[in-house]
């Protein structure tokens, strides 16, 4: 019982960097129907930053975060009105060509500036305190993780559904030309879609890094295909989708790896997407999009 | 119709392409405030890509677009409404995910937020039907509803000029007439119109002035009743 509860905290925990990962894929493929394959390096970058921060300046872990979080915010933004904005009437191939480009040019840059060498992230960032229920063990970074998901889960619901610039990038999202019709910019809508996406990427980053404190120039890629996955696993474009795929993802994976095997843990994640996208293509939340005639 | 010199709208010799295709063919208009404007023809005349041109989101390859004497576009559809033009597009494209109350929020988009709690108000006096369904998800509306929603939506943004994209499309023939009978209260309200319509009849009994458009030129202009008793006009469009 105890070894179950430890692996479903793990699994919410795992579940949780997910998510927020994939609320930056769903965010983005939402309003400017693309995915943004660089997304899983702008985690690395993030946590690269945070990793000098911490390491060589001496930054307060607070700071490093939000140092983390500023410079992945100017290059999601960046990277979108560089390389993806004169896209924006291209074939969805170019654009994720470019995509796929982006993130092999992130983790390139990232492999000449901090070198091959992994690093190994500080553990005192968040690893502060262990909490002792009974028997059960939770470390601060377990719970640090879990809290950021849900107040990020909140915060973004609000964005959405309340304020002006949340509500243009829903109506962007679901009619970019009567979007603009209503006065509303599309090319500042998507930026300020990357700057969050991206400003998310790095707490992911932080988050992930001080869980599994191994940092070299591909920890975003398997992250970020899993939660690409957990996007599509929720309805890829739903919010709630990309927070619901990724915590399932999460917990899958975890009991995949201490009951069934831990060599196929991957395996089993992506055996479960298969099945549910088998069983209910548009994702566990996603909605089914209407043809216009 | 108006003491004012300049017309609210003009255009000027406007050609636009689809690629290689020529599609507007130099067309040159005017609507004067206060005036219903309406714009007929057959399909593929080019009624709607002129719309779609003067609100922006189409470029022209040569002519111009004033408002009020001042040349505006080449800036993108965004800007348009922040100059006094506002389109309801045809097959009305209102939000379908969000709230009827959502919907009109967002057609004031252009305008500070201070301002849209009377705007709101005065729409759901003229639309009772949409004070009722205030709650609603606009998608889950009825064709005559989600049109009334599309025309108060276009109207939040308190626009000069109003451009409507055959509102009477796919409507049942009752629903025909109250669109119709709205766009007459606005008319009689102030509101400048232009008009693109397939419904003929309906559209030229409304309407002050006609442009009637034949494969991308204007083959015909006038006032509208004058147009409505034009032999070549019933034979092609009124059909007797």
């Amino acid at each position: 019982m105890m070894i179950f509860l430890d692996n479903l905290i793990n699994g919410l925990s795992l579940g949780s960097i997910y998510a927020i990962i994939a609320l930056g894929y769903t965010m983005v493929y939402g309003i400017a129907k693309m995915l943004n394959f660089a997304h899983g390096d702008i985690i690395m970058v993030g946590a690269y930053i945070a990793f000098c921060g911490l390491q060589y300046w001496n930054l307060p872990p607070v700071v490093a975060m939000l140092m983390a979080m500023v410079v992945c915010t100017l290059l999601g933004i960046t990277i979108e009105g560089l390389a993806y904005r004169p896209l924006r009437q291209a074939t969805s191939l170019a654009v994720l060509i470019t995509a796929i480009g982006m993130s092999y040019l992130l983790q390139n840059l990232a492999l000449m500036i901090w070198g091959a060498n992994p690093k190994s992230f500080p553990g005192t960032f968040i690893n502060s305190f262990t909490l002792h229920l009974g028997r059960l063990t939770i470390s601060s970074a377990t719970l640090i993780t879990i809290l950021a998901n849900v107040v990020i889960m909140i915060a973004l619901t609000l964005f959405t559904s309340r304020t002006k610039i949340g509500k243009a990038m829903r109506c962007v999202s679901e009619d970019r030309g009567a979007a603009q019709l209503m006065g509303i910019n599309v090319n500042r809508t998507i930026s300020i879609t990357f700057a969050i996406g991206s400003a998310l990427a790095a707490v992911a980053g932080v988050l992930l890094c001080s869980s599994y404190p191994i940092l070299q120039p591909t920890t975003g890629s398997m992250p970020g295909i899993k939660a690409f996955t957990a996007a599509v696993f929720g309805g890829i474009g739903s919010i709630p989708g990309a927070m619901l795929g990724g915590i399932l993802l999460g917990v899958i994976e975890i009991f995949g790896k201490a009951y069934i095997s831990t060599a196929l843990g991957d395996a089993i994640v992506f055996a479960v997407l298969i099945i549910v996208l088998l069983v209910k293509p548009t994702g566990l939340l996603g909605k089914p999009v209407r043809e216009k005639v | 119709m108006s003491e004012e010199k300049l017309p609210l709208l003009k255009v000027r010799d406007l050609h636009v392409y689809y690629g290689a295709i020529h599609a507007i063919k130099g067309i040159t208009l005017e609507v004067w405030k206060g005036e219903i404007v309406t714009l007929i023809g057959a399909n593929g005349a080019g009624k709607s890509t002129t719309l779609n041109t003067i609100a922006g989101l189409l470029k022209p390859r040569q002519g111009s677009v004033a408002l009020d004497g001042m040349p505006v576009g080449g800036s993108g559809a965004s800007k348009m409404v922040y100059q006094g033009l506002s389109l309801c597009p045809e097959g009305r494209r209102i939000f379908q995910q969000m709230t009827v109350r959502e919907n009109l929020e967002m057609g004031a988009f252009s305008r500070p937020n201070e301002e849209i709690a009377g705007s709101l108000e005065e729409m759901f006096q003229r639309f009772p039907r949409l004070k009722e369904r205030e709650k609603q998800i606009a998608g889950t509306l009825s064709g005559g509803e989600q049109q009334m929603l599309a025309m108060a939506r276009a109207l939040m943004s308190r626009p000069k000029l109003l451009m409507l994209d055959e509102p009477s499309m796919g409507l049942a023939p009752i629903l025909v007439d109250q669109i119709f009978e709205i766009i007459q209260e606005l008319h009689r309200s102030g509101a400048t119109i232009l008009l693109v319509e397939q419904n003929a009849q309906m559209a030229l009994s409304v309407a002050d002035r006609a442009y009637v458009m034949e494969t991308g030129v204007i083959s015909m202009s006038g006032p509208a009743a004058e147009l409505l008793q034009n032999d070549d006009v019933r034979k092609a469009y009124l059909g007797n």
